[in-house]
């Protein structure tokens, strides 16, 4: 089975890389981009009967700091 | 007195931090490598070092936080032993949820390396007990990741319960209300950005990092 894990700084979190980011959008010359978030994705091949509590496991205790991370996790 | 040094793939300051142990202690740490499952027997003190631990794959210290070596050292820090982390051993210390909240990119998003003025904030811990609270004292910092964040709940109660160790005297990172270095709720640990370990002789631009290791060898002696 397929995964992909989006790992993303919590609302309210400053971003400096994305505020960087953001302002080099702006030099190139995009205009109406209001914001920037940058984050992580990870794609994993893990076995088909992997379950969900499992999944979540491994986000919690490495693939995320959820002091300051979200994750959201898609199955393809 | 028997203290140990945590090295991991990518520490750079294991050495500094041996040789300032040695100068207070009299005697050479033990060098224990990340993957070891135990500490030494007898171990009175753990370091664990700055530098760029797996190469601060994923974040900052989140590898080296889950190694062999950390476990035994959590189990410890839990029974009371003494734990200090500086810089990417602080990172790995809030990683491994011995510290609270976590240390994100610089605000400014450059890499800080330069003296700055710390406000010893408490001066009452095992790590502390050599300062005055209130006294200002010269320490170096080098960094990438040093941005303290909590949430505004948990810095009010660390706050309150006076486990800020160290503040910034100067604008350094963002970190939140100028955090440097936290204790843990009983105190028996400290982690801390600036570098005490490379200020323990005047020929080398200062010494106000002495006490911190002299003042912790004396409480874990008593």
């Amino acid at each position: 089975m397929k995964l992909q894990i989006f790992v993303t700084l919590k609302p309210g979190v400053l971003d400096p890389q994305g505020r960087a980011i953001h302002h080099a959008l702006g030099s190139l010359g995009f205009a109406g981009v209001d914001d920037v978030r940058a984050g992580k994705v990870f794609e994993m091949e893990v076995a088909d009967d992997t379950d969900d509590a499992a999944i979540d496991a491994m986000c919690r205790q490495l693939l995320a700091n959820t002091v300051i991370e979200n994750y959201r996790v898609v199955k393809a | 007195m028997k203290t140990a040094v945590l090295v991991f793939p990518g520490s750079n300051c294991d050495r500094d931090l041996a040789v300032a142990l040695e100068a207070v202690t009299g005697t050479a740490p033990a060098m224990v490598w990340h993957g070891e499952s135990e500490l030494p027997a007898g171990t009175a003190l753990v370091a664990v070092p700055g530098g760029f631990s797996y190469g601060d794959y994923l974040r900052s210290g989140a590898i080296a936080a889950r190694s062999p070596i950390m476990r035994a050292v959590v189990e410890a820090a839990d029974k009371g032993l003494p734990v200090l982390g500086v810089c990417n051993g602080f990172q790995v210390l809030t990683e491994a949820g011995l510290l609270p909240g976590a240390l994100m990119r610089n605000g400014g998003l450059n890499f800080v390396c330069r003296d700055v003025a710390l406000t010893v904030e408490n001066g009452d811990s095992a790590f502390t007990r050599r300062y005055a609270t209130g006294e200002t004292i010269r320490v170096p910092v080098a960094h990438h990741d040093g941005n303290y964040f909590a949430d505004d709940a948990t810095l009010d109660r660390l706050e309150g319960e006076g486990r800020v160790a160290f503040r910034y005297g100067e604008t350094v990172n963002g970190s939140a209300r100028g955090i440097a270095g936290l204790l843990n709720d009983r105190g028996n640990v400290l982690g801390m950005m600036p570098h005490p370990e490379r200020r323990i002789e005047t020929a080398h631009g200062g010494d106000d990092g002495r006490r911190l290791f002299e003042g912790l060898v004396e409480a874990v002696g008593a």
